[in-house]
């Protein structure tokens, strides 16, 4: 066990925990951040995509030591009332089924649209790769990435 | 969940603040009402006219969870933006048939779900009559609103709720014609969006309560295994845990019922404040196996009547199983269905075709996995968690907690994912049994690994189809002789049957003991596959275009059909073969665009898919999904569509990437570095969803678009590589031909 410093959401908070835990398991079982998914541990399935400095970060395989002096954002730091211009695509298009790989979808895309803010089909089929639907709504993931990247952001 | 009586017989029920929830914005929203009233078990109105309803039904995708509310608020006569809705917990009392499969949650629920909405809102106009001491005829009501139009009197449900709901429930109710609906039939978003995007505690896996521990399992790593021997030494002193323990889930001697599929009743568990504590934990357990012996079990079918299963021992190898099934294909099944004299006819054919299709066993793998929250004191259980079949599962609970059935309370939370995995609710009881042994609050999760190896599989398949042609090239005989390990996937009574003069259906069955449970379409997810590529091959040998090929034996079976037990309306099948040809222009030839068409019945809806692909650095690449459903009324347009859209991408991703193998009873594959799941980069270009526009009533839409589009697609790669591809998943044959995949 240590006392790491965390900068989560813009707060800033110490976790007592030993060090080589998951930054997925100190969200959701110590931060109270549950939005952040557990799905399958070995950063295949992307459910537990968060931003690591902005970018796009399997939190599964990120020791929290890691993320020490780092900024990290979460589903709930994207927007105080769901209206960053990727989480309204998402609710424009009808996105979800089960909704439980959608947390981790749309950090995928939040990364992608910071780095390249007009992506290809292409492009937006390798940045989304690692995300997996189960459900199978990824011609909807590519529609509303495509909406939210011609709303200003 | 506390229920508490008013005077009047209404029964107000507290409502988890976890659970409900509106898609709107907070400036859009009513302001919460002072008062509620509760006018029967599906739905309050508040004394400003803003409206709970109450979802009855386990959420797994499908949004019933919208739907099922759009049904109470039509009758109810509401406006949909005034609408809250709340997840109801199991509720025996108030609901019916509170379960996720069959796709039947819209078929069952059609007319009593609207009869308790039309029956608060005749409550509504009766409460107006007296208060206007006019007679109820004149009361008409639009959007929320009672007028008396001769008057001109009119006030908002909230003003006359308090009145209506002391009024007694009306037996009979008027309901809507369907010229009039204002709800139903148009696009209404996913009520629980906004909470979804934001990352709001949705999901079991997210359930906390104060003081609740974590729990972790240990199951054989094989089938064909029990636990032998447990050294939790190591384990035990290993930081955040507070104990290690073995449970058994089902007592050896309790007759299971249909859901309470588990190959590992015998578990160790360990427990701990944290989630990484107990995983860390697990991995330093010693634990040593054994094989077990040959066995039988009893299971309750789910209509109530008593089976024995045999279990044998054994590990067991998808090598030899691939090999006893080409065995018992080549032997006589048990014939199920035979019309006119398929062996004379086969005996005089002019062309004969016969062909074998596989399928391996497959994983459900919902993205969320399996979990349960459990507090068990001496007189009462509380669950919380994700599942499909909670009555039944609340009997099973009861039964090995020694309680009583009311004294369990089951509350559901929405589910990431089902595909029928969560019908088998082991992990409730499992969960129950270590809250109770512990006396404490505990969470159960499984781990990937868990989930994926813990059996409840999509059995593996084989099915042998044998066609006889006349010198005309019509078809006069056809044979189909399906099996699995260790069930059957045949329909003997679905079509062609009916349609074909001399027919026979047989089927066999080789038992294991890896452990099999309804995976979305049972038994359809195969077999149509196999039947539709399988007619493919027949037209072309007989020289017809496939669409044309079936119509004309639809034909046969609408004017002149064999046989008595024909289990389709060939009208409505024929119907979305002509809908799917024409929206997808079916005869234009598109140059380096290769066609596959596929149509089928199931869960009494119909679906056609044609796809169109296209070869990329010789690589098949599905272009375009063209679908054609007649499922009856469409209740939700908008989340129609993204069911048969995300139906027809999983049918695509199994058929073209999944399986499981075994290797001396081990699952070679235990997570998604071995167990491949389709992606982003391989979901389809564009689909395209057409309905049949009729009056029937709804019919399931869940399942069907799953099994045909695996044919439409094999038919379509046939096109495309000039190869046909008889056994799933497709991709292992294609990577024999294709360099990189």
């Amino acid at each position: 066990m240590a006392a790491i410093n965390l900068n989560v959401n813009g707060k800033k908070q110490t976790v007592d925990v030993d060090p080589k835990t998951p930054m997925l398991w100190v969200l959701r079982d110590h931060l109270n951040l549950v939005g952040t998914k557990f799905g399958c541990g070995i950063a295949q399935c992307g459910a537990c995509t968060i931003l690591l400095d902005g970018s796009s970060t399997r939190a599964c395989q990120l020791p929290v030591s890691s993320a020490e002096g780092k900024e990290i954002t979460t589903i709930e730091g994207l927007s105080e009332n769901g209206d960053h211009p990727v989480q309204k695509a998402w609710l424009e298009h009808d996105v979800p089924q089960c909704g439980y790989c959608q947390a981790g979808q749309i950090m995928s895309a939040v990364s992608l649209l910071k780095s390249n803010p007009s992506p290809s089909d292409a492009d937006i089929d390798n940045a989304m790769n690692g995300n997996i639907c189960r459900c199978g709504t990824y011609l909807r993931i590519k529609a509303a990435i495509k909406t939210a990247a011609n709303s200003s952001i | 969940m506390k229920v508490t009586a008013l005077a009047g017989g209404g029964l107000v029920l507290g409502f988890n603040s976890l659970i409900s929830c509106t898609n709107k914005s907070e400036a859009e929203v009513m302001a919460l009402p002072k008062e509620w009233f509760e006018m029967n078990g599906y739905l309050k109105i508040g004394d400003n006219g803003l409206v709970t309803i109450m979802s009855p039904n386990p959420e797994i995708g499908q949004n019933v969870k919208t739907s099922m509310p759009m049904l109470v608020a039509e009758e109810l006569d509401v406006d949909w933006k005034n609408v809250i809705v709340e997840q109801a917990p199991l509720n025996t009392d108030i609901f019916t048939r509170q379960l996720a499969g069959g796709s039947q949650s819209i078929r069952m629920a059609w007319k009593g779900m609207r009869t308790a909405g039309g029956a608060a809102r005749q409550m509504l106009c009766e409460a107006a009559a007296a208060t206007w001491q006019v007679p109820v005829n004149e009361i008409t009501t639009e959007a929320g609103v009672l007028y008396h139009k001769a008057s001109g009197k009119s006030a908002g449900y909230g003003e006359m709720a308090s009145a209506a709901a002391k009024l007694e429930v009306p037996k009979e109710v008027t309901l809507k014609e369907i010229k009039d609906f204002k709800i139903i039939g148009t696009s209404r978003k996913n009520v629980d969006g906004l909470k979804i995007v934001t990352g709001k505690p949705l999901y079991g896996l997210d359930y906390k309560k104060e003081g609740m521990l974590i729990a972790m399992i240990a199951h054989p790593p094989a089938f064909g295994m029990r636990l032998k021997s447990v050294d939790d030494s190591q384990a035990k002193a290993m930081p955040g845990i507070k104990d290690v323990l073995t449970i058994n889930s089902y007592a050896d001697d309790y007759s299971r019922q249909w859901c309470d599929v588990s190959a590992f009743p015998e578990l160790v568990v360990v427990v701990g404040n944290s989630t990484w504590e107990v995983m860390n934990a697990r991995k330093v357990l010693r634990l040593e196996w054994e094989k077990f012996d040959d066995h039988t079990k009893t299971f309750s079918t789910f209509w109530g009547t008593s089976e024995s299963i045999k279990v044998p021992g054994g590990l067991e190898n998808s090598t030899k199983h691939t090999q006893l099934m080409a065995e018992l294909a080549a032997k006589k099944g048990k014939v199920v269905r035979k019309d006119g004299d398929p062996e004379a006819a086969f005996k005089k054919a002019a062309k004969v075709i016969e062909r074998s299709y596989t399928a391996p066993f497959l994983a459900h793998n919902t993205m969320e996995p399996m979990n349960f929250f459990a507090h068990v004191t001496d007189d009462m259980a509380e669950l919380v968690g994700p599942i499909q079949t909670p009555e039944f599962m609340e009997k099973s609970v009861a039964a090995r907690l020694g309680l009583p059935l009311e004294k369990v309370d089951i509350q559901m939370t929405r589910m990431g994912g089902g595909f029928g995995r969560r019908l088998y609710g082991h992990y409730l009881v499992e969960a129950a049994v270590i809250s109770q042994k512990l006396k404490a609050p505990i969470k159960l999760i499984y781990s990937r690994e868990d989930d994926m190896t813990f059996g409840a599989y999509r059995p593996a398949y084989h099915a042998k189809y044998k066609a006889a042609l006349d010198e005309n090239n019509n078809l006069i005989a056809f044979h189909v002789n399906a099996g699995g390990i260790p069930e059957s996937p045949l329909f003997a009574n679905r079509f062609p049957a009916g349609a074909v003069a001399n027919y026979i259906a047989e089927e066999w069955a080789q038992e294991s003991n890896i452990t099999v449970g309804a995976f979305r379409a049972p038994r359809s997810n195969f077999i149509a596959g196999a039947e539709q590529s399988f007619l493919d091959e027949v037209a072309e040998a007989a020289g017809k275009d496939p669409i044309e090929f079936r119509l004309e034996l639809l034909d046969k079976a609408i004017n002149n059909p064999v046989g008595e037990k024909n289990d389709y309306e060939a009208d409505r099948y024929a119907g979305v073969l002509k809908l799917v040809k024409e929206k997808s222009n079916w005869g234009t030839e598109q140059a380096g665009v290769h066609r596959g068409v596929s149509a089928y019945f199931c869960h009494d809806s119909y679906v056609a898919h044609v796809i169109d692909l296209v070869m990329e650095n010789g690589k098949p690449r599905v272009q375009k999904v063209y679908c054609a459903v007649d499922c009856g009324i469409v209740v939700n347009p908008i989340a129609a569509t993204n069911l048969i859209e995300g139906g027809s991408v999983d049918g695509i991703g199994h058929a073209m990437y999944s399986g499981m193998t075994f290797t001396e009873g081990t699952p070679d594959q235990t997570n998604f570095d071995k167990y491949r799941l389709i992606r982003h980069r391989e979901a389809p270009a564009a689909i395209e969803v057409h309905f049949v526009k009729n009056e029937i009533d709804p019919t399931g839409l869940g399942e069907p678009p799953f099994p045909p589009v695996i044919a439409a697609l094999a038919n379509a790669m046939y096109k495309g590589t000039g190869k046909r591809i008889y056994s799933q998943p497709f991709v292992k044959e294609l990577e024999k031909d294709i360099q990189a995949m």
